[in-house]
Protein backbone atom coordinates (compact mmCIF):
# COMPACT_ATOMS: atom_id res chain seq x y z
CA UNK A 1 0.00 0.00 0.00
CA UNK A 2 1.21 3.20 -0.83
CA UNK A 3 1.19 5.76 1.96
CA UNK A 4 1.15 9.20 0.96
CA UNK A 5 4.10 11.85 2.48
CA UNK A 6 1.70 14.14 4.16
CA UNK A 7 4.99 15.91 6.05
CA UNK A 8 5.57 18.81 3.07
CA UNK A 9 1.93 19.69 2.60
CA UNK A 10 0.76 22.99 3.02
CA UNK A 11 -1.13 22.38 6.13
CA UNK A 12 1.67 20.74 7.69
CA UNK A 13 4.41 23.21 6.61
CA UNK A 14 1.62 25.78 8.38
CA UNK A 15 1.49 24.16 11.61
CA UNK A 16 4.66 23.57 11.86
CA UNK A 17 5.32 27.36 11.81
CA UNK A 18 2.68 28.21 13.93
CA UNK A 19 3.85 25.95 16.51
CA UNK A 20 7.28 27.59 16.67
CA UNK A 21 5.63 30.83 17.17
CA UNK A 22 3.64 29.21 19.84
CA UNK A 23 5.70 27.22 21.94
CA UNK A 24 6.95 30.81 23.34
CA UNK A 25 3.22 31.75 24.22
CA UNK A 26 2.86 28.49 26.19
CA UNK A 27 5.93 28.72 27.77
CA UNK A 28 5.32 31.85 29.16
CA UNK A 29 1.59 30.62 30.17
CA UNK A 30 3.44 28.23 32.21
CA UNK A 31 5.90 30.17 33.95
CA UNK A 32 2.96 32.84 35.31
CA UNK A 33 0.75 29.98 36.69
CA UNK A 34 3.44 28.20 38.10
CA UNK A 35 4.21 31.57 40.06
CA UNK A 36 0.98 32.13 40.85
CA UNK A 37 0.98 28.74 42.80
CA UNK A 38 4.43 29.43 44.13
CA UNK A 39 2.63 33.05 45.20
CA UNK A 40 -0.45 30.88 46.62
CA UNK A 41 1.11 28.33 48.62
CA UNK A 42 3.88 31.43 49.88
CA UNK A 43 1.05 32.70 51.39
CA UNK A 44 -0.82 29.84 53.37
CA UNK A 45 2.34 28.85 54.58
CA UNK A 46 2.87 32.67 55.97
CA UNK A 47 -0.37 32.85 57.55
CA UNK A 48 0.60 29.65 59.55
CA UNK A 49 4.01 30.69 60.60
CA UNK A 50 2.15 33.90 61.75
CA UNK A 51 -0.52 32.36 63.70
CA UNK A 52 1.51 29.41 65.13
CA UNK A 53 4.15 31.87 65.82
CA UNK A 54 2.24 34.32 67.62
CA UNK A 55 0.86 31.48 70.04
CA UNK A 56 4.04 29.83 70.22
CA UNK A 57 5.87 33.40 71.17
CA UNK A 58 2.96 34.55 73.61
CA UNK A 59 2.09 31.22 75.51
CA UNK A 60 5.98 30.15 75.55
CA UNK A 61 6.56 32.66 79.02
CA UNK A 62 4.31 30.58 80.46
CA UNK A 63 5.67 27.18 79.87
CA UNK A 64 7.66 25.11 82.03
CA UNK A 65 7.53 21.84 83.62
CA UNK A 66 5.52 23.10 86.63
CA UNK A 67 2.76 24.66 84.32
CA UNK A 68 2.79 20.86 82.87
CA UNK A 69 2.58 18.83 86.28
CA UNK A 70 0.20 21.02 88.33
CA UNK A 71 -3.76 21.00 88.36
CA UNK A 72 -5.47 24.51 87.46
CA UNK A 73 -6.42 26.40 90.81
CA UNK A 74 -9.43 27.34 89.58
CA UNK A 75 -11.61 30.48 89.71
CA UNK A 76 -11.34 33.58 88.11
CA UNK A 77 -7.70 33.74 88.33
CA UNK A 78 -6.46 31.79 86.12
CA UNK A 79 -3.80 30.36 88.15
CA UNK A 80 -2.25 27.28 88.06
CA UNK A 81 -0.85 24.49 85.63
CA UNK A 82 -2.82 22.02 82.94
CA UNK A 83 -1.90 19.12 84.50
CA UNK A 84 -5.57 17.77 84.90
CA UNK A 85 -6.82 18.47 82.22
CA UNK A 86 -4.20 16.96 80.12
CA UNK A 87 -5.49 13.87 81.86
CA UNK A 88 -9.35 14.54 81.41
CA UNK A 89 -7.97 14.65 77.70
CA UNK A 90 -5.89 11.29 77.37
CA UNK A 91 -9.57 9.85 78.91
CA UNK A 92 -11.62 11.18 76.34
CA UNK A 93 -9.52 10.08 73.70
CA UNK A 94 -9.16 6.53 75.52
CA UNK A 95 -12.59 6.12 75.81
CA UNK A 96 -13.54 7.56 72.42
CA UNK A 97 -11.89 5.71 70.89
CA UNK A 98 -12.82 2.64 72.60
CA UNK A 99 -16.50 3.16 71.31
CA UNK A 100 -16.12 4.87 67.98
CA UNK A 101 -13.32 2.43 66.42
CA UNK A 102 -14.87 -0.97 66.57
CA UNK A 103 -17.99 0.57 65.54
CA UNK A 104 -16.61 2.63 62.92
CA UNK A 105 -14.56 -0.04 61.42
CA UNK A 106 -17.24 -2.62 61.50
CA UNK A 107 -19.62 -0.34 59.83
CA UNK A 108 -16.75 0.45 57.22
CA UNK A 109 -16.44 -2.96 56.21
CA UNK A 110 -19.89 -3.88 56.07
CA UNK A 111 -20.58 -0.83 54.13
CA UNK A 112 -17.73 -1.84 51.42
CA UNK A 113 -17.10 -5.21 51.59
CA UNK A 114 -21.33 -6.06 51.46
CA UNK A 115 -22.85 -3.71 49.51
CA UNK A 116 -24.12 -5.03 45.91
CA UNK A 117 -23.10 -8.83 47.35
CA UNK A 118 -26.33 -9.09 48.60
CA UNK A 119 -27.72 -10.78 45.74
CA UNK A 120 -30.55 -12.45 47.62
CA UNK A 121 -31.22 -9.53 49.71
CA UNK A 122 -31.82 -7.57 46.51
CA UNK A 123 -33.16 -4.08 46.26
CA UNK A 124 -34.02 -3.29 49.74
CA UNK A 125 -30.89 -3.73 51.27
CA UNK A 126 -28.85 -1.90 48.75
CA UNK A 127 -30.82 1.32 48.99
CA UNK A 128 -30.40 0.45 52.95
CA UNK A 129 -27.28 0.94 52.21
CA UNK A 130 -27.26 4.15 50.30
CA UNK A 131 -29.34 5.96 52.70
CA UNK A 132 -26.69 4.98 55.58
CA UNK A 133 -23.58 5.99 53.27
CA UNK A 134 -25.76 9.36 52.70
CA UNK A 135 -26.04 10.02 56.72
CA UNK A 136 -22.36 8.97 56.72
CA UNK A 137 -21.66 11.79 54.51
CA UNK A 138 -23.86 14.09 55.54
CA UNK A 139 -22.85 13.44 59.62
CA UNK A 140 -19.29 14.30 58.30
CA UNK A 141 -20.07 18.00 57.58
CA UNK A 142 -22.44 18.60 60.34
CA UNK A 143 -20.95 21.45 62.70
CA UNK A 144 -19.98 19.67 66.34
CA UNK A 145 -22.12 21.72 68.35
CA UNK A 146 -25.37 19.99 66.80
CA UNK A 147 -23.29 16.93 68.08
CA UNK A 148 -22.64 18.35 71.33
CA UNK A 149 -26.81 19.67 71.32
CA UNK A 150 -27.79 15.98 70.84
CA UNK A 151 -25.37 14.97 73.39
CA UNK A 152 -26.68 17.23 76.21
CA UNK A 153 -30.17 16.17 75.53
CA UNK A 154 -29.79 12.50 74.95
CA UNK A 155 -27.03 11.73 77.43
CA UNK A 156 -27.07 14.49 79.89
CA UNK A 157 -30.82 15.21 80.74
CA UNK A 158 -32.32 12.15 79.23
CA UNK A 159 -30.24 9.23 80.16
CA UNK A 160 -29.61 11.47 83.07
CA UNK A 161 -25.93 10.30 82.70
CA UNK A 162 -25.32 14.21 83.57
CA UNK A 163 -22.11 16.01 83.21
CA UNK A 164 -19.90 13.67 82.84
CA UNK A 165 -16.96 11.76 80.92
CA UNK A 166 -19.59 9.17 79.44
CA UNK A 167 -21.72 11.91 78.28
CA UNK A 168 -18.63 13.34 76.51
CA UNK A 169 -17.21 10.49 74.85
CA UNK A 170 -20.87 9.01 73.34
CA UNK A 171 -21.47 12.48 72.03
CA UNK A 172 -17.53 12.62 71.08
CA UNK A 173 -17.80 8.99 69.90
CA UNK A 174 -20.84 10.25 67.63
CA UNK A 175 -18.40 13.06 66.33
CA UNK A 176 -15.43 11.03 64.74
CA UNK A 177 -17.49 7.91 63.80
CA UNK A 178 -18.10 9.76 60.33
CA UNK A 179 -14.64 10.18 60.03
CA UNK A 180 -13.34 6.59 61.02
CA UNK A 181 -16.17 5.39 58.84
CA UNK A 182 -14.89 7.44 56.28
CA UNK A 183 -11.17 7.05 56.24
CA UNK A 184 -11.60 3.41 56.93
CA UNK A 185 -14.11 3.29 53.80
CA UNK A 186 -11.42 4.95 51.47
CA UNK A 187 -8.79 2.32 53.11
CA UNK A 188 -10.67 -0.47 51.92
CA UNK A 189 -11.16 0.32 48.05
CA UNK A 190 -7.46 1.01 47.49
CA UNK A 191 -7.36 -2.33 48.14
CA UNK A 192 -7.16 -3.75 44.74
CA UNK A 193 -9.89 -6.51 43.51
CA UNK A 194 -7.41 -8.53 42.34
CA UNK A 195 -6.22 -9.56 46.53
CA UNK A 196 -9.91 -10.09 47.39
CA UNK A 197 -9.78 -12.97 44.02
CA UNK A 198 -6.86 -14.31 44.50
CA UNK A 199 -7.65 -15.08 48.06
CA UNK A 200 -11.35 -16.14 47.28
CA UNK A 201 -10.03 -18.58 44.47
CA UNK A 202 -7.73 -20.01 46.86
CA UNK A 203 -10.84 -21.35 48.99
CA UNK A 204 -10.96 -18.70 51.34
CA UNK A 205 -14.31 -17.75 53.17
CA UNK A 206 -15.57 -13.79 52.26
CA UNK A 207 -14.61 -13.30 56.19
CA UNK A 208 -11.18 -14.84 55.85
CA UNK A 209 -10.47 -12.38 53.23
CA UNK A 210 -11.34 -9.45 54.78
CA UNK A 211 -9.91 -10.35 57.84
CA UNK A 212 -6.68 -11.84 56.51
CA UNK A 213 -5.86 -10.01 53.64
CA UNK A 214 -8.36 -6.50 52.87
CA UNK A 215 -7.85 -5.64 56.30
CA UNK A 216 -4.52 -5.88 56.73
CA UNK A 217 -4.08 -4.17 53.23
CA UNK A 218 -6.01 -1.43 54.78
CA UNK A 219 -4.43 -0.64 58.25
CA UNK A 220 -2.59 2.06 57.23
CA UNK A 221 -5.28 3.94 56.21
CA UNK A 222 -7.48 3.04 58.79
CA UNK A 223 -4.91 4.31 61.15
CA UNK A 224 -4.54 7.50 59.86
CA UNK A 225 -8.73 7.81 60.33
CA UNK A 226 -8.27 6.78 64.08
CA UNK A 227 -5.24 9.27 64.43
CA UNK A 228 -7.08 12.60 62.47
CA UNK A 229 -9.80 11.45 64.87
CA UNK A 230 -7.38 11.62 67.95
CA UNK A 231 -6.54 15.10 66.54
CA UNK A 232 -10.48 15.93 66.40
CA UNK A 233 -11.06 15.25 69.80
CA UNK A 234 -8.20 16.73 71.39
CA UNK A 235 -9.08 19.98 69.23
CA UNK A 236 -13.19 19.91 70.01
CA UNK A 237 -14.52 22.47 72.18
CA UNK A 238 -18.34 22.69 71.72
CA UNK A 239 -19.03 18.99 72.14
CA UNK A 240 -17.24 18.82 75.48
CA UNK A 241 -18.55 22.59 76.40
CA UNK A 242 -22.15 20.76 76.50
CA UNK A 243 -21.56 17.76 78.04
CA UNK A 244 -18.14 17.32 79.98
CA UNK A 245 -19.54 19.72 82.61
CA UNK A 246 -16.05 22.00 82.91
CA UNK A 247 -14.58 21.01 86.32
CA UNK A 248 -10.63 21.45 86.93
CA UNK A 249 -10.30 18.82 88.90
CA UNK A 250 -9.57 14.89 87.52
CA UNK A 251 -13.04 12.99 86.87
CA UNK A 252 -12.99 10.35 89.41
CA UNK A 253 -15.14 7.86 87.90
CA UNK A 254 -17.26 7.89 84.32
CA UNK A 255 -20.38 9.74 86.05
CA UNK A 256 -17.81 13.03 87.05
CA UNK A 257 -17.13 15.63 85.18
CA UNK A 258 -13.95 17.56 83.76
CA UNK A 259 -12.34 19.98 81.38
CA UNK A 260 -10.21 18.97 78.22
CA UNK A 261 -7.11 21.13 77.37
CA UNK A 262 -9.60 23.54 74.70
CA UNK A 263 -12.00 23.59 76.92
CA UNK A 264 -9.70 24.87 79.80
CA UNK A 265 -8.04 27.40 77.05
CA UNK A 266 -12.03 28.44 76.26
CA UNK A 267 -12.29 28.93 80.36
CA UNK A 268 -8.49 30.73 80.10
CA UNK A 269 -9.99 32.87 77.28
CA UNK A 270 -13.19 33.74 78.47
CA UNK A 271 -13.46 33.79 81.99
CA UNK A 272 -10.11 34.55 83.06
CA UNK A 273 -7.65 37.58 82.61
CA UNK A 274 -4.50 34.54 82.46
CA UNK A 275 -3.86 35.18 78.42
CA UNK A 276 -0.80 33.86 78.72
CA UNK A 277 -1.88 30.91 80.85
CA UNK A 278 -4.21 30.85 77.76
CA UNK A 279 -1.67 31.38 74.89
CA UNK A 280 0.64 28.15 76.88
CA UNK A 281 -2.17 26.00 76.78
CA UNK A 282 -2.66 26.87 73.10
CA UNK A 283 0.83 26.21 72.56
CA UNK A 284 0.94 22.99 74.26
CA UNK A 285 -2.17 22.14 71.95
CA UNK A 286 -0.41 22.64 68.88
CA UNK A 287 2.69 20.72 69.73
CA UNK A 288 0.29 17.65 70.49
CA UNK A 289 -1.48 17.89 66.96
CA UNK A 290 2.41 18.07 65.01
CA UNK A 291 2.90 15.33 66.96
CA UNK A 292 -0.12 13.56 66.33
CA UNK A 293 0.29 14.15 62.21
CA UNK A 294 4.18 13.21 62.63
CA UNK A 295 2.67 10.00 64.04
CA UNK A 296 0.30 9.47 61.04
CA UNK A 297 3.13 10.18 58.51
CA UNK A 298 5.78 7.58 60.30
CA UNK A 299 2.77 5.04 60.26
CA UNK A 300 1.11 5.35 57.00
CA UNK A 301 4.82 5.42 55.53
CA UNK A 302 6.14 2.52 57.64
CA UNK A 303 2.71 0.04 56.83
CA UNK A 304 1.75 0.83 53.46
CA UNK A 305 5.53 0.50 51.75
CA UNK A 306 4.35 -3.09 51.12
CA UNK A 307 0.85 -1.97 49.61
CA UNK A 308 2.76 0.58 47.63
CA UNK A 309 5.08 -1.16 45.84
CA UNK A 310 1.92 -3.87 44.87
CA UNK A 311 0.28 -0.96 42.78
CA UNK B 1 -9.17 -39.57 25.69
CA UNK B 2 -9.04 -39.11 29.13
CA UNK B 3 -11.91 -38.95 31.29
CA UNK B 4 -14.29 -36.10 31.54
CA UNK B 5 -13.11 -33.73 33.95
CA UNK B 6 -14.98 -30.25 32.91
CA UNK B 7 -18.58 -30.23 30.87
CA UNK B 8 -21.20 -27.74 30.45
CA UNK B 9 -24.54 -28.24 28.46
CA UNK B 10 -26.35 -25.63 26.88
CA UNK B 11 -24.81 -23.56 29.18
CA UNK B 12 -25.88 -19.19 28.64
CA UNK B 13 -24.38 -16.51 31.37
CA UNK B 14 -26.45 -12.99 31.53
CA UNK B 15 -25.17 -9.84 33.01
CA UNK B 16 -28.65 -8.56 33.83
CA UNK B 17 -30.62 -8.48 30.00
CA UNK B 18 -27.35 -8.48 28.23
CA UNK B 19 -25.85 -12.42 27.36
CA UNK B 20 -22.35 -12.85 27.34
CA UNK B 21 -22.98 -16.69 27.00
CA UNK B 22 -24.81 -18.57 24.47
CA UNK B 23 -25.55 -22.48 24.83
CA UNK B 24 -21.73 -23.43 25.27
CA UNK B 25 -21.67 -27.27 25.24
CA UNK B 26 -17.91 -28.56 25.72
CA UNK B 27 -16.25 -31.40 27.58
CA UNK B 28 -12.81 -30.71 28.90
CA UNK B 29 -10.83 -34.12 29.31
CA UNK B 30 -8.92 -34.68 32.01
CA UNK B 31 -4.99 -34.21 32.58
CA UNK B 32 -4.89 -32.37 29.48
CA UNK B 33 -4.16 -28.29 28.97
CA UNK B 34 -7.01 -27.42 27.25
CA UNK B 35 -6.72 -23.57 25.39
CA UNK B 36 -9.48 -21.45 25.01
CA UNK B 37 -9.08 -18.40 22.12
CA UNK B 38 -10.76 -16.25 20.62
CA UNK B 39 -11.13 -12.52 20.02
CA UNK B 40 -11.30 -9.85 23.21
CA UNK B 41 -14.87 -9.80 24.47
CA UNK B 42 -16.08 -12.87 23.52
CA UNK B 43 -16.63 -14.34 26.73
CA UNK B 44 -13.22 -16.09 27.32
CA UNK B 45 -13.04 -15.12 30.45
CA UNK B 46 -16.02 -14.84 31.92
CA UNK B 47 -16.77 -18.72 30.41
CA UNK B 48 -13.36 -19.86 32.54
CA UNK B 49 -14.50 -18.07 35.74
CA UNK B 50 -17.69 -20.40 35.09
CA UNK B 51 -15.61 -23.09 36.74
CA UNK B 52 -14.46 -22.00 39.93
CA UNK B 53 -17.82 -19.29 39.86
CA UNK B 54 -15.49 -16.19 40.46
CA UNK B 55 -18.52 -14.67 38.28
CA UNK B 56 -20.94 -15.03 41.82
CA UNK B 57 -18.69 -11.91 42.80
CA UNK B 58 -20.68 -9.73 40.06
CA UNK B 59 -24.15 -8.58 40.72
CA UNK B 60 -26.72 -9.01 38.37
CA UNK B 61 -25.04 -12.56 37.05
CA UNK B 62 -27.41 -15.28 36.24
CA UNK B 63 -26.72 -18.63 34.24
CA UNK B 64 -28.61 -21.29 32.33
CA UNK B 65 -27.77 -24.44 31.35
CA UNK B 66 -25.19 -27.12 33.39
CA UNK B 67 -21.58 -26.66 34.31
CA UNK B 68 -20.12 -29.97 36.02
CA UNK B 69 -16.93 -30.79 37.51
CA UNK B 70 -16.01 -34.79 37.24
CA UNK B 71 -19.71 -34.88 36.72
CA UNK B 72 -21.14 -33.07 39.98
CA UNK B 73 -23.43 -29.74 39.38
CA UNK B 74 -21.13 -26.77 40.36
CA UNK B 75 -23.69 -24.37 40.89
CA UNK B 76 -25.03 -26.43 43.99
CA UNK B 77 -21.55 -27.20 45.04
CA UNK B 78 -20.00 -25.21 48.13
CA UNK B 79 -18.45 -22.44 46.64
CA UNK B 80 -15.65 -22.53 49.11
CA UNK B 81 -15.14 -26.30 48.67
CA UNK B 82 -15.43 -25.87 44.92
CA UNK B 83 -12.78 -23.38 44.33
CA UNK B 84 -10.32 -26.06 46.82
CA UNK B 85 -10.81 -28.11 43.71
CA UNK B 86 -10.26 -25.63 40.87
CA UNK B 87 -7.33 -23.16 41.66
CA UNK B 88 -7.20 -20.47 39.61
CA UNK B 89 -3.73 -17.92 38.38
CA UNK B 90 -5.13 -14.58 36.91
CA UNK B 91 -3.59 -11.97 34.61
CA UNK B 92 -1.67 -9.96 36.32
CA UNK B 93 0.16 -11.59 39.27
CA UNK B 94 -1.35 -10.77 42.35
CA UNK B 95 0.81 -12.05 45.19
CA UNK B 96 -0.78 -10.95 48.90
CA UNK B 97 1.68 -8.20 50.71
CA UNK B 98 2.85 -10.86 52.81
CA UNK B 99 6.02 -13.12 52.49
CA UNK B 100 6.93 -15.58 49.98
CA UNK B 101 6.21 -18.38 53.03
CA UNK B 102 2.76 -17.04 54.36
CA UNK B 103 1.63 -16.65 50.53
CA UNK B 104 1.85 -20.26 50.01
CA UNK B 105 0.76 -21.22 52.94
CA UNK B 106 -2.48 -19.10 52.79
CA UNK B 107 -4.51 -21.53 51.05
CA UNK B 108 -3.66 -24.55 53.40
CA UNK B 109 -3.98 -21.95 56.46
CA UNK B 110 -7.44 -20.75 55.48
CA UNK B 111 -8.60 -24.44 54.84
CA UNK B 112 -7.48 -25.17 59.13
CA UNK B 113 -4.21 -26.34 58.84
CA UNK B 114 -2.00 -25.37 61.26
CA UNK B 115 0.80 -27.64 62.49
CA UNK B 116 4.26 -26.00 61.39
CA UNK B 117 6.21 -29.33 59.91
CA UNK B 118 3.03 -29.71 57.72
CA UNK B 119 3.14 -26.05 56.05
CA UNK B 120 6.54 -26.79 55.93
CA UNK B 121 6.16 -29.33 53.48
CA UNK B 122 3.46 -28.03 51.57
CA UNK B 123 5.04 -24.30 50.85
CA UNK B 124 8.24 -26.59 49.85
CA UNK B 125 6.60 -28.81 47.67
CA UNK B 126 4.75 -26.19 45.99
CA UNK B 127 6.84 -23.86 45.22
CA UNK B 128 9.33 -26.94 43.71
CA UNK B 129 6.05 -27.43 42.00
CA UNK B 130 5.94 -24.29 40.42
CA UNK B 131 9.57 -24.26 39.74
CA UNK B 132 10.38 -21.55 42.15
CA UNK B 133 12.08 -23.17 45.01
CA UNK B 134 15.10 -23.26 43.86
CA UNK B 135 15.56 -19.68 43.51
CA UNK B 136 13.76 -18.89 47.01
CA UNK B 137 14.55 -21.01 48.97
CA UNK B 138 16.74 -19.18 50.89
CA UNK B 139 14.38 -16.32 51.29
CA UNK B 140 11.21 -17.89 51.85
CA UNK B 141 10.72 -14.54 54.46
CA UNK B 142 11.01 -12.18 51.50
CA UNK B 143 7.82 -10.45 51.18
CA UNK B 144 6.08 -12.06 47.70
CA UNK B 145 6.17 -8.00 45.97
CA UNK B 146 9.89 -8.15 45.96
CA UNK B 147 9.91 -10.82 43.42
CA UNK B 148 9.91 -10.52 39.95
CA UNK B 149 6.77 -10.18 37.57
CA UNK B 150 7.59 -14.09 36.16
CA UNK B 151 8.52 -14.92 39.96
CA UNK B 152 5.37 -13.64 41.39
CA UNK B 153 3.23 -15.59 38.75
CA UNK B 154 5.50 -18.77 39.67
CA UNK B 155 4.17 -17.82 43.61
CA UNK B 156 0.82 -17.86 42.31
CA UNK B 157 0.90 -20.67 40.37
CA UNK B 158 2.75 -22.42 43.95
CA UNK B 159 0.36 -20.89 46.34
CA UNK B 160 -2.78 -22.16 43.95
CA UNK B 161 -0.77 -25.44 44.13
CA UNK B 162 -0.52 -25.64 47.34
CA UNK B 163 -4.88 -26.16 48.16
CA UNK B 164 -4.33 -29.82 46.39
CA UNK B 165 -6.55 -29.07 43.82
CA UNK B 166 -7.47 -30.75 40.73
CA UNK B 167 -8.02 -27.92 38.12
CA UNK B 168 -6.22 -25.24 38.09
CA UNK B 169 -7.76 -22.28 35.89
CA UNK B 170 -5.33 -20.00 34.09
CA UNK B 171 -6.24 -16.90 32.59
CA UNK B 172 -3.88 -15.33 30.02
CA UNK B 173 -1.26 -15.99 32.82
CA UNK B 174 1.50 -14.97 30.65
CA UNK B 175 -0.24 -11.54 29.84
CA UNK B 176 2.10 -8.96 31.21
CA UNK B 177 5.07 -11.48 31.00
CA UNK B 178 7.91 -10.71 28.98
CA UNK B 179 9.02 -13.46 26.63
CA UNK B 180 11.38 -15.03 28.71
CA UNK B 181 9.06 -15.35 31.99
CA UNK B 182 6.55 -16.55 29.38
CA UNK B 183 8.88 -19.30 28.44
CA UNK B 184 9.26 -20.56 31.71
CA UNK B 185 5.61 -20.37 32.62
CA UNK B 186 4.78 -22.55 29.58
CA UNK B 187 7.34 -24.96 30.49
CA UNK B 188 5.86 -25.05 33.78
CA UNK B 189 2.33 -26.07 32.43
CA UNK B 190 3.94 -28.78 30.28
CA UNK B 191 5.09 -29.98 33.54
CA UNK B 192 2.21 -29.35 36.03
CA UNK B 193 -0.59 -31.11 33.15
CA UNK B 194 0.88 -34.58 34.35
CA UNK B 195 -1.03 -34.27 37.47
CA UNK B 196 -3.64 -31.37 36.38
CA UNK B 197 -6.21 -30.46 34.40
CA UNK B 198 -5.69 -26.68 32.63
CA UNK B 199 -7.89 -24.89 31.54
CA UNK B 200 -5.99 -21.77 30.07
CA UNK B 201 -7.05 -18.47 28.49
CA UNK B 202 -4.77 -16.97 26.14
CA UNK B 203 -4.72 -13.96 23.17
CA UNK B 204 -1.50 -15.81 21.86
CA UNK B 205 -2.24 -18.22 19.36
CA UNK B 206 1.48 -19.47 19.13
CA UNK B 207 1.26 -19.64 22.92
CA UNK B 208 -2.24 -21.75 22.25
CA UNK B 209 -0.64 -24.08 19.93
CA UNK B 210 2.73 -24.03 22.05
CA UNK B 211 1.37 -25.21 25.38
CA UNK B 212 -2.45 -27.02 24.31
CA UNK B 213 -3.26 -30.09 23.49
CA UNK B 214 -7.23 -29.44 23.18
CA UNK B 215 -8.22 -26.13 21.64
CA UNK B 216 -11.82 -24.17 21.89
CA UNK B 217 -12.21 -21.19 19.62
CA UNK B 218 -14.60 -18.47 21.31
CA UNK B 219 -16.26 -16.00 18.73
CA UNK B 220 -18.70 -13.17 18.61
CA UNK B 221 -20.48 -11.12 16.37
CA UNK B 222 -22.15 -7.45 16.86
CA UNK B 223 -24.51 -9.02 19.02
CA UNK B 224 -21.46 -9.35 21.71
CA UNK B 225 -22.32 -12.75 22.59
CA UNK B 226 -19.98 -15.23 23.02
CA UNK B 227 -20.62 -18.61 21.48
CA UNK B 228 -18.14 -21.54 21.00
CA UNK B 229 -17.24 -21.99 17.42
CA UNK B 230 -15.13 -24.65 17.34
CA UNK B 231 -13.21 -27.70 19.89
CA UNK B 232 -10.88 -30.20 19.52
CA UNK B 233 -7.32 -31.58 19.50
CA UNK B 234 -5.13 -27.93 19.16
CA UNK B 235 -3.09 -29.94 15.95
CA UNK B 236 -6.71 -30.23 14.04
CA UNK B 237 -7.58 -26.76 15.22
CA UNK B 238 -3.91 -25.29 13.82
CA UNK B 239 -3.77 -27.23 10.81
CA UNK B 240 -7.27 -28.21 9.64
CA UNK B 241 -10.08 -26.20 11.44
CA UNK B 242 -14.08 -27.09 10.56
CA UNK B 243 -15.00 -23.46 10.36
CA UNK B 244 -14.23 -21.10 8.13
CA UNK B 245 -14.32 -18.43 11.22
CA UNK B 246 -11.77 -20.74 13.09
CA UNK B 247 -9.51 -20.43 10.29
CA UNK B 248 -9.51 -16.64 9.52
CA UNK B 249 -8.71 -16.18 13.16
CA UNK B 250 -5.76 -18.57 13.19
CA UNK B 251 -4.58 -17.20 10.17
CA UNK B 252 -5.14 -13.70 11.46
CA UNK B 253 -7.01 -12.33 9.52
CA UNK B 254 -9.19 -10.57 11.78
CA UNK B 255 -9.19 -10.11 15.89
Amino acid sequence: MNVPDITSTNAMNLAEKRSAADLRRRQAAQKLSFGLFWLGALVVILIMLVVVGYVFITGFKSINLQFLTTPPKGGLSGEGGISTTVITTLYLVGLILAISAPLGIGAAVFLIEYQGQTQSGGKFIRSLLQVVNFGVETLAGIPSIIFGLFGYALFVSTLKFGFSLLSAALAGACLVLPTIIRTTQEALLTVPVSLREGSLALGATRWQTISKVVLPAAIPGIITGIMLSVGRIISETAVFYVTLGGSYRLPKNLFSGGRTLSLHLFYLAMDTNAFEKAMGTGAVLIVSIILINLIIDLISRKLSAGVRLHQ
Amino acid sequence: MNAIKLETHSYSLYYGKFRALEDISIEIPEKQVTAIIGPSGCGKSTFLRTFNRMNDLIPGVRTEGQALLDGEDIFSMDVVALRQRVGMVFQKPNPFPKSIYDNVAYGPRVNGIREKNVLDEIVETSLRGAALWNEVKDNLGKSGLALSGGQQQRLCIARALAVKPSVILMDEPAASLDPIATQRIEELIRQLVEHYTIVIVTHNMQQAGRVSDYTAFFFTDESRTGRLVEFNLTRKIFTNPQDKRTEDYITGRFG
